[in-house]
């Protein structure tokens, strides 16, 4: 009897939980699980971060709303990963319609969806936006053939972040840092590491970024003009894989195997140092017992090359209307008003959500030049805005998630042991494998 | 005559109850997994992205490419490294707690069925990231190591080759061997205890017993756990994702991984993806084939 009893219990639970599940999917159904609306007055965006991109995003509809009664802006929470999946998923199915009006996408993934699916994308050249008001560069991750189809937002210059601490301890200061070549940075390192026992640098062995900001800093990249894989034979690229062998080999670069492991050496006060975007900013300050102790400065330059600067770019992002907005006309209003030329916005969200403009006229901003606490009083906005005015610019690929992984790979490779000739025939040839169909 | 105006005699009233019962599944099978299957195979032998998907010149260019590529023949190699080493430790070991929880004079039997079977429940991917903070440079296992003076400094396990597989094994090992040990209990249970009793009048020992009875009554249990194990392995992907990400130098991507990478990670290529996932397929169908063959009694 009391079995009888428990299995019709059973048995209804889930009888209600399916209809509960039902219920639920007919619901986001109804509105498309976050796809566009036909509604003439709303709009559909997907970010990923509540407390950066997200937010930006709902002054802006706050801001738009003001002047355009009845607007109407909804911000979905997806991941980037998922963003990227799912117009992935969409594209390659031809049905467009589950996907938002406007979505924020990482710069470095950019050139690869427009160039498989440029479908997916409204052109923006033509929206009223005066692209003048961008970096160069910036524009480039968002570009092809001459047109845009991407609002620059997310800013990707990158920075030097130093503990000043630590540099003390060792008997230096930032100024000595400053605008030095990576072959002084490998000196000051070695030192750094034997006084302190901590890491000038640290990066991720798989995936990692900091090759790559390293030769771009250079104005080149792990492919030639025509986007053919140059590895072999590309000087630049053999002075910066050097250089990134020696640092791991001299203990000046504590290579860790993900992403957790790279914040919790900041963390645990394990690196001195951090080489990478200026988004590092967030992930810093909310680390409350190293304020004061970090400040920032330019990159190291890559010895012997013509063309080494001490600035470079790496993640950022912009923002991109997609093929199934059905309010092209409104979207594109509303992100030329805000983003795309409001001074009074970027004000607005730099104190809120520490998001520096890529919108030029924005950094001469009084906001922009005040000192921030947790570097000491540096004023590190108006710094890195002026950094990414000087950024070189470099031929983008839709391949640069293979070229990173070959050479890391490469790198990897080379200290495990491999002679370099052989890790760099074998990293070109992985490239050139990867770009041909 | 009556029952030819009905329509139905009781023998066609039955096979038609038996369809009505069989056709919501195969439905569901036809339309969820075969049609999948076989549009799977069409785009395996086309090329291009998107809209623009035409069929590859020579037809199958897709399959021969994979030869070629070499992060997918190191795919390969890890995925049967990890068949081969830790599907026979795992149904071991599974086979062995079976046998000591099936013991009758056992106490608390029920408790440490459900704590070996407890890792079973957990998610893939959280158990997959829980193993990663273990096994970090900072992580439990190296805090251990180093309290008990066998280390000095953390070792970085999943830095290199041969640790991160090692890593990656155990985890499998931890998460499956519970999950196969139900099979073995149940199968065990299904043995009448005087066939044991009769062994030890004739004098077997624990041994003897264990390969002339348990291990020949339990073949069809274990030739399922086999394929099973086999299938599962050959499309592991949480593990390599979550806990190395294929690292370092793809010395740990497996296969699934990698396919995963070349749609959504790398410039998307879903026919030659579909390729390399027909190959697991083929793969799968081979070794289970075998497997049958192998463990098949009748002459």
């Amino acid at each position: 009897m009391k079995k009888k009893l428990l299995s019709v219990l059973l048995a209804s639970a889930m009888v209600l939980s399916l209809a509960a599940c039902g219920g639920g999917s007919d619901d986001s159904s109804s509105d498309g699980e976050g796809a566009s609306s036909g509604d003439s007055n709303k709009l559909t965006v997907w970010a990923w971060d509540q407390t950066f991109n997200i937010k930006a995003m709902q002054m802006a509809g706050d801001m738009y709303a003001e002047d355009h009664e009845g607007f109407e802006l909804e911000v979905i929470e997806t991941s980037s990963d998922d963003c990227q999946t799912k117009l992935t998923t969409c594209a390659n199915a031809g049905d467009y319609s589950t996907m938002p009006d406007i979505v924020l996408m990482q710069d470095n993934s950019y050139q690869k969806f427009l160039k498989s699916y440029p479908d997916a994308f409204v052109d923006l050249t033509d929206c009223g936006i005066n692209w003048d008001d961008f970096a160069a560069l910036k524009q480039s991750y968002s570009m092809l053939d001459d047109k845009h189809y991407g609002v620059p937002y997310d800013n990707g210059v990158c920075a030097a972040f130093y503990r000043t601490d630590v540099l003390e301890q060792a008997g230096y200061t930032i100024e000595d840092l400053t605008d030095i070549t990576w072959s002084r940075f490998i000196e000051i390192g070695q030192d750094v590491h034997e006084k302190t026992g901590k890491y000038l640098l640290t990066s991720e062995s798989t995936g990692g970024d900091t090759i790559m900001l390293m030769i771009q800093s250079c104005g080149a990249n792990f492919v030639n003009e025509d986007g053919e894989a140059y590895i072999v034979g590309n000087d630049v690229a053999e002075k910066c894989i050097d250089i990134y062998t020696e640092m791991i080999e001299k203990d000046v670069v504590k290579l860790v195997n993900n992403w957790d492991e790279y914040i919790a050496t900041v963390t645990n006060g394990e690196a001195a140092g951090i080489v990478n975007g200026n988004w590092m900013n967030a992930t810093l300050t909310g680390i409350e017992d190293q304020k004061g102790l970090w400040q920032i400065t330019t990159l190291p330059a890559v010895d012997g090359v013509d063309t080494a600067t001490h600035y470079a770019n790496n993640g950022g992002s912009s923002w991109y209307i997609t093929a199934n907005c059905k309010n092209v006309d409104l979207a594109m209003d509303f992100l030329t008003s805000t983003f795309g030329s409001s001074t009074e916005f970027y004000d607005a969200i730099l104190p809120e959500t520490s998001g520096i403009a890529c919108y030029l006229p924005a950094g001469e901003s009084e906001v922009y030049n005040e000192p921030v606490e947790f570097y000491g009083g540096q004023a590190i906005y108006s710094t890195l805005v002026e950094y990414s005015s000087h950024i070189p610019e470099f031929t983008k690929t839709p391949f640069h998630y293979e070229a990173r992984e070959a050479v890391n790979t490469a790198i990897i490779n080379i200290t495990n042991g491999t002679s370099k000739e052989d890790a760099l025939q074998e990293a070109q040839e992985t490239l050139e494998f990867k770009m041909t169909e | 005559m009556n029952s030819k105006k009905k329509g139905m005699n009781l023998i066609q009233k039955q096979k038609a109850a038996g369809w009505a019962f069989l056709t919501p599944a195969t439905i569901m099978i036809v339309i969820m997994s075969f049609y999948p299957m076989v549009r799977a195979f069409i785009i395996s032998l086309q090329t291009g992205t998107g809209a623009n998907m035409k069929f590859a010149e020579p037809i199958f260019s897709n399959y021969k490419r994979m030869f070629a590529d070499k992060v997918f023949v190191k795919s390969i190699g890890n995925t049967f490294f990890y068949l081969i080493i830790q599907v026979p430790i795992m149904l071991i070991l599974a086979i062995l707690l079976a046998q000591l929880l099936n013991n009758k004079d056992l106490k608390f039997k029920g408790l440490f069925r459900t704590c070996v079977f407890l890792p079973c429940a957990t998610s893939l991917v959280s158990y997959a990231l829980i193993f990663r903070s273990l096994f970090a440079q900072e992580g439990l296992i190296n805090s251990i190591l180093i309290k008990l003076h066998i280390l000095d400094t953390g070792y970085n396990f999943l830095g290199n080759a041969a640790s991160a597989k090692a890593v990656i094994i155990i985890a499998l090992i931890w998460r499956w061997t519970g999950y196969n040990m139900v099979f073995y209990l149940s199968g065990l249970q299904n043995i009448e205890y005087s066939v044991y009793e009769a062994a030890k009048i004739d004098g077997a020992n624990g041994w003897k017993t264990f390969w002339g009875i348990t291990v020949p009554l339990l073949k069809p249990t274990i030739i399922m756990t086999f394929i099973m194990s086999i299938n599962g392995t050959l499309q592991l992907f949480d593990e390599s994702v979550n806990l190395t990400k294929g690292g370092p130098a793809n010395s740990t991507i497996t296969m699934s991984h990698y396919i995963y990478n070349t749609c959504f990670i790398n410039v998307p290529n879903f026919g030659y993806a579909s390729a390399m996932a027909f190959l697991i397929f083929i793969m799968v169908a081979i070794l289970a084939f075998i497997n049958l063959k192998v463990g098949d009694t009748r002459d």
